[in-house]
């Protein structure tokens, strides 16, 4: 295993150790998705730490275990910051540490409205050997990942990253549109994409009675993604897209559960991708941090 | 190498701007051990929701499951704020208050589903519907003449 991977260890460490010293949870109300966002953002002041894994297949090549850890923070109500550390283990090949993301979502309107948009950005700072497939973007196809790791990891991305996230609640029902515009900071062109999810909790009303097992606690959905070219060549030619049911299991105890099992929709896309996460919100991260720095009064 | 010392920055960086916006929150906060004195001002988003709003009848009126789950909702997702037994804290004022009481279901529900993003409260339209009228049904079970207990009621 690389040295370089370390990161991702520690973001697990870190998962675990504020989870322990962490103040009493608060019970997260997730939705199941792994790469479209809806309009809710993390509530002021707490943080979530999330770690996701994408187990993915490879024609004519290695299968690969990709995964990320998370770390969002609620900086106001209408601003939420996220910072990412990502890796990747290709069968037969090596482990590598594959680069950090920042990201950034805004809430552009103050009120509930039909249609609710949220301004996303995110810098990318990674090497040619991510395959986290958070996103796909252009014509990211599956014949991408047959290089090695060793090859692969010789070229850096610093990429920035654009979406309108357009989300909508309906009876219960969340449903999202997110369009994507990235772009390579080197002389590359713009890049496309899409995702599109929906999702509904399996009961809306709550149970009079403290339950782990509740079906208030599932939330449901489907979530498609794909890419739709760049500047030159804008369209569905030459691009990979996929079908992924998902569920999320929130937990009384404050963690939230995820999984999704993606299928891809033609032959430039992976054959089958497993997604699964687990995630802890974690109260008063700001204060925390604040009474560090400060001392108690 | 470079790509670890550049993830470091970033964290540092994300660490530095927590502690501001913490410090920030912190700013309007009461010395300890006061009792959080809450500007009648900030009642005033009530008066806000639109009359259409403002006129929705609870669905959930009779349901007789309505204020149990409300009061466990609650303890999940509001009480960090608004402290255990709605009495308020120095982060959200009390839901004891008769602003909040005489208010209307509707108004209630209103404010629930936008929030007041503002003032750091999020929307909570992803509760479905249901569990948002059995927060409300929740809130205007409380009594607003009788005061707080002492001591908090034990969470789930």
């Amino acid at each position: 295993m690389s040295s370089f991977c370390w990161p991702v260890l520690l973001g697990l460490f870190g998962v675990s150790l504020l989870s322990i010293c962490s103040p009493p949870p608060v019970h997260a109300q997730e939705n199941p998705y792994f790469v479209a966002y809806d309009h809710y953002l993390e509530e002021p002041g707490n943080l979530e730490i999330e770690y996701f894994s994408t187990f993915g297949t490879q024609r004519n090549g290695n299968n690969f275990h990709a995964y990320w850890a998370e770390f969002e923070y609620g900086a106001t109500a209408w601003w939420t910051t996220e910072f990412y550390l990502d890796g990747q283990t290709t069968f037969h090949d090596s482990t590598i540490f594959t680069g950090f993301r920042w990201e950034n979502r805004f809430r552009v309107l103050k009120h509930e409205h039909l249609i609710n948009p949220v301004l996303y950005v995110e810098y990318e700072n990674k090497n040619g050997a991510d395959k986290i497939l958070k996103e796909v973007e252009g014509h990211d196809v599956e014949s991408d990942f047959l290089v090695s790791n060793a090859e692969a990891r010789k070229e850096h991305i610093h990429e920035i990253e654009l979406k309108l996230i357009l989300s909508s609640t309906f009876k219960g029902w969340n449903f999202t549109e997110n369009t994507l515009a990235a772009k390579n900071l080197s002389n590359s062109p713009w890049e496309f994409g899409y995702a599109l999810g929906a999702s509904r909790p399996l009961a809306l009303k709550a149970s009079p009675k403290h339950c782990t097992l509740c079906p208030q606690n599932f939330v449901a959905g489907v979530e498609m993604y794909g890419g739709l070219g760049d500047r030159h060549s804008f369209g569905l030619h030459d691009t990979s897209h996929y079908l992924a049911p998902a569920l999320a299991w929130n937990l009384p105890s404050g963690w939230t559960l995820r999984i999704s099992p993606g299928f891809g929709l033609n032959d430039k896309s992976h054959r089958f991708l497993m997604r699964w996460g687990v995630a802890r919100e974690i109260t008063g991260f700001g204060s925390m941090v604040s009474r560090l720095f400060r001392g108690h009064k | 190498m470079k790509a670890i010392a550049a993830a470091l920055a970033v964290c540092a960086s994300f660490l530095a701007v927590s502690v501001v916006l913490a410090q920030n929150q912190n700013a309007d906060k009461p010395a300890a051990g006061a009792t959080p004195k809450y500007d009648p001002a900030i009642y005033a988003e009530l008066q806000k929701a639109p009359e259409k709003a403002r006129n929705r009848v609870n669905p959930l009126q009779n349901d007789p499951d309505a204020v149990a789950a409300g009061a466990i909702l609650f303890q999940q997702h509001c009480a960090e704020c608004h402290g255990d037994s709605a009495q308020g804290s120095r982060k959200a004022p009390s839901l004891r208050a008769p602003e909040v009481q005489n208010a209307t279901p509707g108004t209630l529900f209103w404010l629930i589903t936008n929030g007041v993003v503002r003032k750091k409260m999020p929307v909570w339209s992803k509760l479905p519907e249901a569990q948002r009228w059995q927060l409300v049904r929740y809130i205007q079970s409380l009594d607003a003449a009788a005061p707080a207990p002492e001591s908090p009621a034990p969470k789930p």
